[in-house]
């Protein structure tokens, strides 16, 4: 709004401004010629305002201090001693007793027109018409550039003026309106805040000349143009998603109990590693068998026909998948700080509670009741926020508060440790049992596999329970600290607990797959064991997430309705259920390699997941009393799943494809010594085939194999991190001194408006004098 | 719904398409809803009666609005500003409380119905009014002076950029800028 507004005089203001916001003089300057124009129509008084100006230019601003009004001052003076602004007591231009041809100027201010004069609305979308059309078209006559066309207080300081200059205006609005594009014409008439009958009348003469039709067409295409590349991305999803499986055996029988735990009926199915094959498909592959071709032919009809490298497929499946996701991720993390960074330190709750919290939509009289309070009570302990900010602690509390603190983070760090050390012992226990024990019910057997992923679950829910107790014993002041450390707390049993259970699957199982010690024959791969215990652990994590929000929210709500009579209902907690969501994709990336299907499980549970936790929101919790600051949270939460979880999966990834052997008897990867030669493999074969490739395989030997590399890709992400974070800083500083210049032209503007004012206190005191004077002879 | 439409004409209807955020059934709807509060033999001339703020008021998406008389105020096109629409003005009001009106239209309204003294700024005293409203009539849930007079000076630190003393366009629209779902909650539905 205000960008395309200014000051008539802004040249010199500008320029003053650029080269430093504090240069007073300049800044000053301008307004002395500004005030001289002004008041050229009051013909002699205009030099006398000049000398005058001039006069207390010297002195400062410290004169407009005491020329505030008492009343004023009551209202804001009693916060004084908090307040270490005192400035901004002074710097107010209201409930002044101010004159009438003050008060005349002060009303007709741009700042307080701009929405509200039609005149000024008129210029100013006149002036966004003229931007449209300079960025559509090529450029308009110069003449349209007329200065009277932009709001300016040489137009707004005489009634006259405005009336007369407002039809102009109009006139070059339309003018202009007419050379736009109808699909802009339309929006530009439906934004401008003007009511329906201005917009009849602009509407209608700016059709009544108007013949110009210009079709959407470049839209239109851009459109399509759109739409193929969706339809081409998705075909190109699809058809990666189809990996030919091994054709084989019979399946063991389907009791149920497969659902929870992921074995049996599941074991050789698409779902895991172990099922897919080593072979080197190729269509119209009888073709060149059934013929009794000498083997030079064969391989000629061989390598006319598309071939489908399984090992190869599943390895770049994965890393592209790793690729895709990380390049989106990258992608959103860098557009959420961009979002959370855009503004400067201050949050405003206060105001954005005051101007945004209504909604209009509520009609009825109860819950306009309801929401009255809820406000009230949401201003209040704002306030209370804000006065708590002031409030200094002494020495022996602040060591107490240091002693709490130390308290509540031991008693975390311990509750995590003693659970990770659970889990590292239980894990080894539960599966040597297993492996061990041959006789038994198979049932009970196949249930005790879910011993390990219901521990861990329990402990997930338990755990962030004895979190919140400390936290209760802290006493964090600030909603935003409490949430902080919370989070932390979570991460680091989360993250704790996931290393544990990585180093389980690939130190202990992975290692010890040869030795039947883990699983119970040899027959089996690691690999598909793993990715079966991913299954269990994402499964038993959704039915725990469902009886948390069954019991935890439901029946506590229920209870607390119909035993306790109250109205307080559990809150929804964000950070809990971000956090478990985070942990929950962790697993599904951890397992790609290993069953890659665990996405779509991923995909339908999140589904689910999401319909559950909304009706119970709706149904069960209140509204957190605390504004949630929604970007930076996101942010937050977005780094949180690139850093900690992306991160540690890819890289337990990489270091299973990089150096774990494969199983012998299953999978893609087969015979090979670690799965990243099944890349190497294809490229020798490759050369042997066509030497004239040699360079592609030394390209490749030298690339991927070559840590060099590596490194100097890392360097150049990093540098380019930092360049983009000095960018970001740069643009902090920017709007600092855009905002120090905005305050500039405040005082500015008071400091005129006072000088007006002790202008006409003047002219009235000579003349009284002067009558005094004459009385007196 | 047939006898509606030929009372509005395709040709306005049309014009009130393009010219508002509302779809014709809105429409539609809006001028069905405003032909049952005028009187009975008001109802061929749509544009040249208005109906006065009160009996606008007793509609019931306004009527327990505690901006209800600013939003009047603000759409009428009345000489006399006593608040009264004609149709056009009520499809105005609509159309900035309906969906599809974009942020800005909705902040400038926004602006004009909480500066209470048409003064075109949010001084101390739109502020006071402002807080006043949100908070309900009732002397239970109305702040303390203090309060008051510290919410104020401190929705003032945080938005005043200029540091004139109070809240212009430019500045509301900064900080609602900021708000997620203001956008979602500035509307009114038929």
């Amino acid at each position: 709004m205000a960008r395309s507004v200014d000051f008539d005089l802004s040249h010199t203001l500008m320029e003053a401004g650029l080269e430093s916001p504090a240069d007073e003089d300049g800044v000053h300057d301008s307004f002395s010629r500004l005030i001289a124009e002004q008041s050229q129509s009051e013909g002699q008084s205009a030099i006398e305002l000049q000398d005058l100006q001039r006069d207390l230019e010297e002195e400062g601003q410290d004169h407009v201090a005491h020329l505030s009004g008492p009343e004023y001052r009551e209202w804001i003076g009693s916060d004084d001693t908090e307040e270490e602004d005192n400035e901004r007591q002074t710097d107010s231009l209201i409930k002044e007793p101010w004159s009438s041809a003050t008060m005349k100027i002060l009303s007709s201010m741009p700042s307080r027109t701009i929405g509200h004069s039609r005149g000024a609305i008129i210029s100013q979308y006149y002036n966004r018409t003229m931007l449209l059309r300079r960025r559509r078209q090529s450029r308009p006559a110069i003449k349209d550039y007329s200065r009277s066309a932009r709001p300016s207080i040489r137009g707004y300081g005489m009634e006259a003026d405005t009336t007369d200059s407002a039809e102009r205006k109009q006139e070059r609005l339309v003018n202009n309106l007419q050379n736009l594009p109808v699909g802009d014409r339309v929006r530009m008439l439906r934004a401008m805040p003007l009511n329906l009958a201005e917009k009849t009348k602009l509407r209608r003469l700016t059709l009544e000349t108007n013949k110009l039709t210009r079709s959407s067409s470049g839209l239109l295409c851009c459109s399509r143009l759109k739409l193929c590349i969706i339809i081409a991305l998705r075909h190109s999803c699809t058809s990666t998603g189809n990996l030919p499986p091994e054709l084989h055996k019979n399946r063991e029988p389907f009791t149920g109990l497969e659902l929870l735990t992921g074995t049996g009926y599941f074991s050789d199915t698409l779902m895991y590693y172990g099922y897919y094959s080593n072979y080197t498909l190729r269509s119209h592959m009888n073709n060149c068998t059934e013929n009794n071709l000498p083997s030079s032919a064969k391989r000629e009809c061989e390598s006319k026909y598309p071939s489908y490298n399984m090992p190869l497929a599943y390895f770049f499946t994965i890393g592209m998948v790793f690729f895709i996701t990380c390049i989106i991720l990258v992608y959103s993390m860098s557009k959420s700080f961009g979002q959370s960074f855009r503004i400067d330190k201050s949050h405003s709750m206060l105001a954005m509670k005051a101007f945004c919290s209504w909604d209009f939509k509520v009609v009825k009289k109860s819950s306009v009741k309801l929401m009255s309070e809820n406000i009230y009570t949401q201003l209040k302990e704002l306030l209370a926020e804000v006065n708590q900010r002031h409030n200094k602690n002494t020495a022996l509390q602040k060591l107490w508060r240091l002693m709490v603190h130390g308290l509540a983070w031991t008693i975390c760090i311990a509750g995590t440790t003693g659970c990770v050390i659970a889990i590292y012992f239980s894990s080894d226990y539960v599966h040597k049992q297993r492996a061990g024990n041959v006789s038994g019910g198979s049932l009970l057997k196949e249930a005790s596999l879910l011993a390990l992923p219901v521990l861990v679950s329990l402990i997930n829910l338990l755990l962030p329970g004895l979190f919140n107790l400390a936290a209760w014993m802290e006493e964090y002041n600030s909603p935003s600290v409490r949430t902080y450390v919370a989070i932390s707390r979570n991460l680091m049993l989360k993250v704790s607990v996931l290393g544990v259970l990585c180093y389980h699957w690939l130190s202990r199982v992975a290692y010890n797959s040869d030795r039947d010690i883990y699983i119970k024959t040899s027959s089996q791969c690691w690999e598909s064991f793993v990715g079966q215990e991913l299954y269990r652990f994402l499964i038993i994590d959704f039915i725990f997430t469902l009886l948390n929000t069954l019991f935890g929210e439901l029946l506590w709500r229920i209870f607390s309705d119909k035993v306790l009579k109250n109205k307080r209902r559990p809150g929804f907690d964000i950070a809990k259920n971000v956090l478990d969501l985070i942990y929950g994709q962790t697993l599904a990336w951890l397992g790609v390699l290993f069953t890659p299907l665990l996405p779509a499980v991923q995909v339908l549970k999140l589904l689910l997941l999401f319909y559950i936790k909304m009706s119970s929101v709706m149904m069960n919790c209140q509204a957190p009393r605390r504004p949630y600051r929604v970007s930076q949270m996101t942010t937050i939460f977005i780094t949180l799943l690139c850093f900690p979880s992306f991160l540690g999966a890819s890289v337990c990834v990489t270091y299973t494809m990089w150096s774990i052997n494969p199983s012998e008897s299953c999978g893609p990867f087969r015979g090979r010594k670690t799965m990243f030669q099944a890349g190497k493999h294809w490229i020798e074969e490759l050369e042997k085939e066509n030497p004239h490739l040699s360079l592609l395989a030394r390209a490749h030997t030298y690339l991927v194999e070559n840590p060099f590399f590596l490194f100097v890709g890392a360097a150049i992400t990093l540098i380019v991190i930092y360049f983009h974070s000095q960018v970001v800083d740069g643009q902090r500083k920017i709007i600092t001194l855009l905002q120090e210049q905005i305050e500039n032209v405040g005082k500015d503007k008071k400091f005129l408006i006072t000088r007006l004012q002790s202008m006409h206190e003047q002219k009235k005191t000579p003349k009284r004098s002067l009558a005094s004077q004459d009385s007196g002879c | 719904m047939g006898t509606t439409a030929s009372q509005l004409g395709k040709d306005s209807l049309s014009e009130y398409q393009e010219l508002t955020f509302l779809t014709k059934q809105e429409i539609l709807l809006a001028h069905k809803r405003f032909t049952e509060l005028q009187n009975r033999d008001e109802r061929n001339h749509l544009n040249a009666t208005r109906v006065p703020m009160e009996k606008i008021l007793t509609l019931p998406e306004l009527k327990s609005n505690p901006f209800r008389k600013r939003i009047c105020h603000v759409f009428s096109t009345s000489e006399a500003k006593d608040g009264s629409l004609t149709f056009e003005d009520f499809l105005d009001l609509l159309s900035a409380f309906s969906d599809s009106a974009t942020l800005e239209i909705k902040s400038h309204y926004a602006f004009r119905i909480f500066d209470f003294d048409d003064d075109g700024t949010l001084d101390c005293g739109d502020l006071e009014k402002l807080v006043n409203c949100l908070t309900g009539e009732t002397d239970d849930t109305r702040l303390t002076s203090e309060e008051m007079r510290q919410l104020i000076s401190n929705i003032l630190e945080e938005s005043d950029i200029d540091k004139d003393g109070t809240v212009n366009l430019s500045e509301f629209q900064h900080v609602i800028s900021r708000s997620p779902d203001f956008v979602s909650s500035f509307k009114i539905v038929l």
